[in-house]
C-alpha cells in the first residue's frame, strides 16, 4: 500500500521537507507527536516529527535531515513515491498552556518539531516567541513559517552569516536578563543544545520542557531502547515522552546512548553507498 | 464418544522412548537461524502416532488447554488418514504446526499421558511433534481445511492485536460469518510469534501462510494502526458491532539495578525485536537496522524469552553466551527442549546468581556483570524454592552486552487511552468475566493482555471462548446465552 509522498521541497541542504498521505494521523496527530517510517520492507523503524497536518488533504508533513542511510534513501524520494509504511501519531502531546509566554527554543532540523508547537501554542492564546537557531545561514529551516505564527522571532547562527552571531542560549539569556517575563520554555534540537538551554533557564526558575530523541526501534512501549533518565528514574520517551522536564533529565547519558550504534550506522552507509556504485558500474558494463 | 475398536489392537509400536526427531546438529546450526528439529516425515509420524495405546481415561485430552481429541487424531495418523487427522485437530485449534512447535506439551498435554513413566525410561506420546508433523503436512500438500464461511451477518467486528488470541478470534468470527477486521500496532502480524520466537524455532513462513489463510477467508488486516493512539478505542467500538483486545504482555521490566542503561543493555524484547522482526542478523546487507558486535554476552533469565535471546545471540558469533539465573536448573521455567537445546549449542549456565550491578567499561558502555550467589531456602508462594544471597559471596563475569529477559506486563499502550476500563491496576490486565466480557458489554479480551505472560495455545483457546461469546452476544445481545456445542474450550488457567 505505502503512504503517497505529495510534494517534496529541499528546505536547506541535505533537508527534504515533505508532505504525505496518511489520513488518520492527520486527523488525530497533535504537537508534539510523531511518526515511525520504514522506506522499504528491510529498512529500519525511524521516528520523525509530525511538522504539520492538514486533515482535509488528509497528508501531513515531516522534516528530515540526512543523517544515515533511511534519512538518505527517503530524502531520495519525490512526489509519486511511496513511503513503505508509515505508523502514527505515537508519543504524547505538547501540553499546551494557555495565556502564558511561551519561548520556543529550536536548533538545525529541531526547528521542524517547533513549528507545530508555536502553531498550538499560539491557537491555544499564548504569547510565543521563537528562538531558531542554525549553524550558518544556509541550514536555517522554516523561519518564514514560524514568523508568521509567533509573536516575535530571534535567529541565531553560529557564524554570524545571519540574524545574531552566537548560540540560542545567548539570545534566551538576552531576553531573560532584558526583563522578559517567561512563564515556560519549550527547546528541541541537539543534544547539547538543549542541555545547556536547561541550564540556562535553571537558575531563573523557567519551567522547561526538552524534547527527547532516543534512538527508537517500535515506538508503541515494546522495548525499552528509547529509555532516558529523568529524575532518576527510567522512562521510556515514546510512550511517557518524548517531552520531559529539562531540569530532570540526564542528556549525558543521552548523548552516550545516541553515539552507541555510529560504527554500524556507518557501515551500513558504506554499504549502501557501495552498492549504488556497484549498481552504477554494472549498468555502464551493460551498455558496452 | 468412545467407539474405541473392540477388535485386537494389532497395529501398535511398543517402543518406549519417543521415535527420534532429525535435528540440524548443534555444531552447524549455530551457524545459521535455520530451523533446528527438522520435523517427522510420514513414516515417523505414523510410528509415533501408534505408540498411543489409545488408553481408557484419555488424561491427555484435559491436559491440552483446548482439548483437542487427541487419542482420535493419534488413531488417524496411526491409519495415515492425514487429512481427517487434521481436521480433528482444526476443530479446536487452528495454528497446529505452531503448537506442536512452541507448545509446553511436557507441562500439557504429554505430562498426562498415561505413558509418561520417567522413572521407567518411558516417554510419553509425542504429541506435539505428531501435531507438527501434521500441521507441515497440510503446507506441503496445500490442504485448506478451513470450514466454509457462514453467510455474511453483516456484523463488523474490530481485531485489536494480531497475536495468537487475536488470529484464533479472527478466525472463529469470520467463519461465522462476520466482517473481522485485525488491527495491529506492528508493521508484521503475528504478535510474539513474529517479533519473539526466532525464526529457528518457528519459521515465519509458517505464520504468514496461516495469516494469508485468514485472508482467503476475508479477514482485513490494518497493520502500523496502534488502536490508542491512532484511533482510540471508544472510535474503533463506535463502528463496530462488537471488539476484541488481544494486545499482548509486551512491556518489558527491567531490574532497577545500577548501570541498566549503559550502552549494551537490552531487554529480550528488543534485543529480539532488533534480530527477528527487523531482520537485524542480515545486518547490514539485507536489513538496516544494526545489531552491535557482540563478543561476550549475559543472558538474564530462563524462561523461554531468555532461551530465545541466548540461542539467537549465539547464532551472532560471539565468544561467550552466559545465561545467569538466580534459581537452579529445576526451576527453570522454560520448555525442556529449549533448555536442552541451549545447553547443545554451548549456552554457559550460570545459576544461582541474581546480578546485582552492570559495570561500567569507562565509556558508557556494558564492561561487566556483577552477580550475587544465591542459594535455594524456603518455598514461596509459586511453591519454588525462593532464592536467597549466600552473604559475601559476589562474582563478575566481563561482557560487552547484557540481555534481560525477566518478565514482561501488559503494555499500558491502548488501556492508558480508556482509563475508565476495569483492570488489576497491580497487574495491568484487563479484567473479564466468565465470558471474556470486559466492563464495556461490546468489548472482549483474551490473551497475554488478561493474564499476563502466559503461552500461546492458552492465549488462542482464550481467543477461542472469546469469539464464543462475541458470536453470542452479537446474534443474541447476550454473550451468556445457552451455550453453543464448541464453547466448552479452554480453562486450563492456573
Ligand atoms: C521523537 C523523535 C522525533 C524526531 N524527529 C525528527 C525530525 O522531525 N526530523 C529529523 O530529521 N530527525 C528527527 N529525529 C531523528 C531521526 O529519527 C534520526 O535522524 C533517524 O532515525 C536517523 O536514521 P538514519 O537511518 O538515517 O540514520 P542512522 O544510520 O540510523 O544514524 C546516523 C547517525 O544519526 C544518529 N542517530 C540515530 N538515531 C538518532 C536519533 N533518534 N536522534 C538523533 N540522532 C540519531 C546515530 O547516532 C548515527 O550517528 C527524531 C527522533 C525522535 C526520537
Ligand atoms: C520470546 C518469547 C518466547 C516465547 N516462547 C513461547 C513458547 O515457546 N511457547 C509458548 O507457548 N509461549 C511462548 N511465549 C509466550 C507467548 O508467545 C505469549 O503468551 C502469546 O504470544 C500471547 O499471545 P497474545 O495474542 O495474547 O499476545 P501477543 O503475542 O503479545 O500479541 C499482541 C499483539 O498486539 C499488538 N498490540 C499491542 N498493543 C496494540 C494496540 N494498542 N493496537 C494494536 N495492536 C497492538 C502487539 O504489537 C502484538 O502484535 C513466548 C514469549 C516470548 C516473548
Ligand atoms: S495444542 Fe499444545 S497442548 Fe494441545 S495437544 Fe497440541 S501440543 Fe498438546
Ligand atoms: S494419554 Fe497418552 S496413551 Fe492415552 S490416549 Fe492420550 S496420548 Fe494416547
Ligand atoms: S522505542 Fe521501543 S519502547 Fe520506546
Amino acid at each position: 500500500m505505502g503512504n503517497k509522498i505529495v510534494t517534496a521541497m529541499e528546505l536547506a541542504p541535505k533537508t527534504m521537507l515533505f508532505e504525505v498521505e496518511a489520513e488518520h494521523i492527520a486527523r488525530r496527530g497533535k504537537a508534539g507527536q510523531f511518526i515511525i517510517l520504514r522506506v522499504n520492507d528491510e529498512g529500519e523503524r525511524i521516528p520523525l516529527t509530525i511538522a504539520n497536518r492538514d486533515p482535509e488533504k488528509g497528508t501531513i508533513t515531516i522534516v528530515a535531515q540526512e543523517v544515515g542511510k533511511t534519512t538518505e534513501v527517503l530524502n531520495a524520494m519525490g512526489p509519486g513515491d511511496e513511503i513503505h509504511d508509515l505508523a502514527g501519531p505515537l508519543g504524547k502531546p505538547t501540553e499546551i498552556p494557555t495565556g502564558k509566554t511561551v519561548v520556543c527554543v529550536g536548533g538545525g532540523i529541531g526547528n521542524a518539531v517547533v513549528w507545530p508547537q508555536v502553531q498550538a501554542l499560539k491557537d491555544a492564546g499564548n504569547k510565543v516567541i521563537a528562538i531558531l537557531g542554525a549553524r550558518t545561514r544556509e541550514l536555517l529551516i522554516l523561519e518564514d513559517e514560524i514568523t508568521e505564527i509567533a509573536d516575535q522571532v530571534i535567529v541565531t547562527t553560529d557564524d554570524g552569516s545571519y540574524g545574531r552571531k552566537g548560540m540560542v542560549t545567548h539570545a534566551l539569556d538576552e531576553l531573560i536578563d532584558g526583563g522578559e517575563k517567561i512563564d515556560e520554555v519549550i527547546t528541541i534540537g541537539p543534544v547539547v543544545m538543549m542541555k545547556f538551554v536547561c541550564k540556562t533557564t535553571e537558575p531563573h526558575g523557567i519551567p522547561t520542557q526538552a524534547s527527547l530523541n532516543p534512538i527508537m526501534v517500535d515506538g508503541t512501549g515494546m522495548c525499552g531502547a528509547c529509555r532516558v533518565t529523568v529524575g532518576g528514574e527510567t522512562r521510556f520517551a515514546c510512550v511517557e515522552g518524548p517531552e520531559f522536564d529539562g531540569h530532570q533529565t540526564d542528556f549525558d547519558e543521552l548523548i552516550t546512548r545516541l553515539s552507541y550504534y555510529q560504527p554500524e550506522e556507518r557501515a551500513s552507509l558504506d554499504n549502501h553507498h557501495r552498492c549504488k556504485l556497484d549498481a552504477a558500474a554494472e549498468a555502464l558494463e551493460r551498455q558496452d | 464418544m468412545s467407539d474405541t475398536p473392540k477388535k485386537p489392537k494389532k497395529n501398535i509400536n511398543k517402543a518406549k522412548t519417543k521415535t527420534p526427531m532429525r535435528e540440524q546438529p548443534a555444531g552447524e546450526r549455530i551457524f545459521n537461524f535455520e530451523e533446528v528439529p527438522l520435523g517427522y516425515n510420514e513414516e515417523e509420524a505414523t510410528l509415533e502416532a501408534l505408540r498411543c495405546i489409545q488408553c481408557k481415561n484419555k488424561p491427555c485430552i484435559a491436559g491440552c488447554p483446548v482439548g483437542i481429541d487427541i487419542p482420535a487424531f493419534l488413531k488417524l495418523v496411526g491409519e495415515k488418514d492425514y487429512e481427517g487427522a487434521l481436521r480433528k485437530i482444526k476443530e479446536k485449534n487452528f495454528l497446529p504446526a505452531i503448537c506442536g512447535r512452541v507448545c509446553p506439551q511436557e507441562d500439557q498435554c504429554e505430562m498426562v499421558c498415561t505413558l509418561n513413566k520417567p522413572d521407567k525410561g518411558r516417554d510419553p506420546g509425542g504429541v506435539g511433534r505428531v501435531e507438527r508433523f501434521l500441521g507441515d503436512y497440510a503446507m506441503e500438500h496445500d490442504l485448506t481445511i478451513t470450514p466454509e464461511c457462514a453467510a455474511p451477518t453483516g456484523k463488523k467486528v474490530a481485531i485489536i492485536g494480531s497475536g495468537p488470541a487475536g488470529l484464533t478470534a479472527a478466525s472463529d468470527l469470520a467463519q461465522k460469518g462476520h466482517d473481522v477486521t485485525v488491527y495491529e500496532a506492528l508493521h508484521k502480524p503475528g504478535g510474539v510469534l513474529f517479533y519473539g520466537i526466532p525464526q529457528f524455532r518457528l519459521p515465519k513462513e509458517i505464520l504468514l501462510r496461516e495469516v494469508d489463510g485468514l485472508k482467503d477467508m476475508g479477514v482485513k488486516f490494518v497493520m502500523n494502526y496502534p488502536v490508542g493512539k491512532a484511533e482510540s478505542l471508544e472510535s474503533v467500538r463506535e463502528r463496530h458491532d462488537a471488539t476484541f483486545i488481544g494486545t499482548g504482555a509486551g512491556l518489558p521490566w527491567f531490574l532497577g539495578i545500577p548501570g541498566e542503561n549503559l550502552n549494551g543493555v537490552y531487554s529480550a524484547n528488543e534485543f529480539l525485536t532488533r534480530v527477528n522482526l527487523m531482520g537485524g542478523y542480515k545486518f547490514p546487507d539485507g536489513a538496516d537496522t544494526p545489531v552491535k558486535n557482540i563478543k561476550r554476552i549475559a543472558v538474564v533469565g530462563a524462561g523461554n524469552t531468555a532461551m530465545d535471546s541466548a540461542r539467537t545471540a549465539k547464532r551472532l558469533q560471539p565468544e561467550i553466551v552466559y545465561l545467569v539465573y538466580r534459581r537452579s536448573r529445576l526451576e527453570m521455567p522454560a520448555r525442556v527442549e529449549e533448555i536442552h537445546h541451549a545447553e547443545q549449542e554451548g549456552i554457559d549456565f550460570q545459576l544461582l546468581h541474581s546480578p546485582i550491578e552492570i559495570v561500567d567499561n569507562g565509556k558508557g558502555a556494558v564492561g561487566a556483570i556483577r552477580c550475587q550467589e544465591m542459594e535455594l531456602g524456603e518455598p514461596d508462594d509459586s511453591g519454588r524454592r525462593r532464592p536467597v544471597p549466600v552473604e559475601g559471596k559476589i562474582k563478575e563475569w566481563a561482557v560487552d552486552t547484557v540481555v534481560l529477559s525477566i518478565g514482561q506486563s501488559p503494555n499500558p499502550l491502548l488501556t492508558a487511552d480508556c482509563p475508565d476500563l476495569a483492570r488489576d491496576e497491580r497487574r495491568g490486565t484487563i479484567t473479564i468475566n466468565d465470558w471474556m466480557q470486559t466492563s464495556y458489554e461490546d468489548t472482549f479480551a483474551a490473551g497475554d493482555i488478561v493474564t499476563g505472560g502466559a503461552t500461546v495455545i492458552l492465549a488462542m483457546g482464550q481467543g477461542r471462548k472469546a469469539a464464543d461469546a462475541m458470536h453470542r452476544y452479537l446474534t443474541s445481545g447476550d454473550p451468556a446465552a445457552p451455550a453453543g456445542e464448541d464453547s466448552d474450550v479452554c480453562d486450563g488457567l492456573s
